[in-house]
């Protein structure tokens, strides 16, 4: 039996185009709409698959009243209990939050705390690990597999030389990396579970120390310079002329 | 001082991301103070890397050795990263924008109490300290000021052309066995399994790679895509799609979220070109793209494109080889 708490955040879907607000202070999800991580949702089925049998998986997020529909989906997939810890998630840097789930955890007598490996917006990589040294616990990064067994976690995932295993002791912080595992869709009796679910509301414990953002940018566009060498198989031996071209036949 | 921490490959030679984060490194001691460049390895370092690091005009190379840096562990390399630092005074300390280096980084980063720049394209100047970098998968630039005593970041992979330097020197090798405290050594990994080899081969150092997306219709869709990779002894890139759908494993995935590649060429075969894929393959030196439309983002920012069924496309393509081989 394990105590899980999973760390969710609210971002822009940028599956499309991305747009920056007029203080170009942040990325402007109107348009876009809003998810959870990638790495995250792989956490949030790993949690649930950790406290299938026993255990509490709670699931915590920081950020504005809409990030509830994140949490939302982390109760809908299968986690029981939530806290959402109200606030602008723009005003906290990777510092901030960690303390911000510090706070949690200790409420909470969580034994294992599972995080995206870096948030899809911010790309900071460094939540997990500030985490742990908030907490004093170990930390291992970037996991695609964990398991919980006589108060060790085993956690793996794919490093330079191949597939590398770690096994801490309980309490441990673990990062996850999106591969190993596919995450589950809501059922609608699972949706119908979630709209119940009391939400536990919080406010931070202290002012933010801030991002060190001066300001986004959009990256210049590339400029077109596509050379089309033809329409269906009639273009076979202009491919292979290029690729000859290229020296990429010469095997 | 800079200090950069380099990886190496299994054959012990340095990799070619943090041969890109020591020339960045050298641009930042050139373009300012001329602090020296100091490199961070683990292990003893053979004299094939010590030469390499040298005409990277690195002054001194640091080998972190002793029993606590024999198997990998994070806390480990982060400590004897800031006892190097301590003992040789630097304000800046970084690594390749890798897994390892990003996650090395936020170590060094959390335990000096200090702000953290990930995958930095450049550094827009000195006093104060401010760098832009990737966010949001390469869809968006930040520029953030690293303002504190230590400045810490990991360079995006390709953002820097890996080049020696004009006047290379010879590095001085300094073996430094530092107290590493138990608690650093908990999370340490345990085992390794060498990867099964399979046609992904690395796709980071592939020459050339054939890339293969939800165009390619099926698990069963790629027996032409899986023949021209084999024409090519190219390695095998995929999209999301093709792995969330189960239809190749996500070792071979290439974008944000999976390998980001640099060959000489990329075929991208039936794949968009979405944001978070063109992340993993935009430092292709050339892409040829397969595409039944001709306004996907792939095919307008390929070089070359053929705009057809990739099922119709490929085999001809594979003929034609085997045709011109004889
Ligand atoms: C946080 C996050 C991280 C992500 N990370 C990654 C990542 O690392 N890598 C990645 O790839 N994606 C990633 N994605 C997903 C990405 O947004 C796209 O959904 C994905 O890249 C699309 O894959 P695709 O191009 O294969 O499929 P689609 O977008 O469906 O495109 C298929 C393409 O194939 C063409 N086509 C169809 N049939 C044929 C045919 N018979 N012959 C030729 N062409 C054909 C179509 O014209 C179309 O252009 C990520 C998304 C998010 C939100």
């Amino acid at each position: 039996m394990v105590d899980v708490l999973v760390c969710v955040k609210r971002v822009v879907d940028s599956s499309s185009e991305v747009v920056l607000t007029e203080d170009a202070q942040s990325v402007d999800g109107r348009f876009a709409g809003f998810t959870m991580s990638a790495h995250e949702e792989c956490a949030v089925e790993l949690t649930v698959q950790l406290t299938a049998d026993a255990g509490t998986a709670r699931v915590m997020t920081l950020g504005d009243a809409d990030a509830v529909e994140q949490l939302r989906h982390a109760l809908a997939v299968g986690c029981s209990d939530a806290t959402h810890v109200v606030a602008d998630a723009n005003a906290f840097g990777p510092a901030d939050v960690a303390r911000e789930i510090a706070a949690v955890v200790h409420d909470h007598d969580t034994q294992l705390v599972l995080l995206g490996n870096d948030a899809a917006d911010s790309g900071d990589f460094q939540v997990g690990i500030r985490l742990a040294y908030e907490l004093g616990w170990p930390v291992v990064n970037g996991a695609s597999t964990v398991s919980v067994a006589d108060g060790t976690v085993t956690a793996s995932g794919t490093g330079p030389d191949g597939h590398e295993t770690y096994r801490v002791p309980l309490p441990a912080v673990v990062t996850v990396l999106e591969g190993g595992i596919e995450p589950r869709y809501p059922t609608v009796p699972g949706r119908m579970k979630a709209k119940r679910v009391p939400i536990e509301e919080r406010q931070p414990t202290t002012e933010p120390t801030g991002p060190s953002r001066v300001r986004l940018l959009r990256p210049p566009p590339a400029p077109s310079v596509v050379q089309v060498l033809g329409e269906g198989a009639d273009a076979a031996p202009a491919v292979v002329d290029v690729l000859e071209q290229l020296g990429v036949l010469s095997r | 001082m800079i200090l950069v921490l380099v990886e190496t490959s299994l054959e012990g030679e340095a990799t070619e991301v943090s041969l890109e984060a020591l020339t960045l490194a050298r641009s930042l001691s050139t373009a300012g103070s001329d602090r020296p460049v100091d490199a961070v390895v683990v292990g003893q370092p053979p004299d094939e890397l010590l030469a390499t690091l040298g005409s990277y005009g690195v002054r001194r190379v640091h080998a972190l050795t002793g029993e606590a840096f024999t198997s990998y562990a994070a806390a480990a390399w982060a400590s004897g990263l800031l006892s190097v630092r301590h003992g040789a005074g630097s304000d800046t300390v970084m690594a390749a924008g890798t897994p390892r280096g990003n996650e090395v980084m936020a170590h060094v980063a959390a335990r000096a109490g200090v702000a953290m720049a990930a995958n930095v394209l450049r550094v827009e100047g000195l006093t104060p300290f401010v760098v832009t970098r990737q966010v949001v998968g390469g869809a968006a630039l930040e520029e953030m000021r690293l303002a504190d005593r230590l400045a810490v970041l990991t360079v995006a992979g390709h953002a820097v052309e890996p080049t020696p330097a004009a006047d290379p020197g010879s590095a001085e090798l300094v073996v430094e066995t530092p107290e590493i405290a138990d608690a650093d050594l908990v999370a340490r990994v345990v085992s390794t399994e060498a990867p099964e080899p399979d046609l992904s081969g690395d796709l980071t150092s592939a020459r050339v790679v054939v890339g293969a997306g939800r165009g390619a219709g099926s698990a069963d869709g790629f027996a032409d895509l899986l023949e021209l990779t084999d024409l090519l002894g190219a390695s095998l890139g995929v999209s999301r799609v093709v792995t969330s759908l189960g239809w190749r494993p996500h070792h071979e995935q290439v974008g944000q979220t999976g390998s980001r590649i640099s060959p000489d060429l990329y075929v991208p075969c039936g794949i968009s070109g979405a944001i978070q894929h063109w992340a993993g393959c935009s430092s292709a030196k050339a892409i040829l793209a397969i595409n039944t439309d001709a306004e996907a983002p792939m095919v307008t920012r390929a070089t070359y494109a053929v705009i057809g069924d990739l099922h119709e496309v490929v085999p001809a393509i594979n003929a034609e080889i085997r045709r011109r081989r004889g």
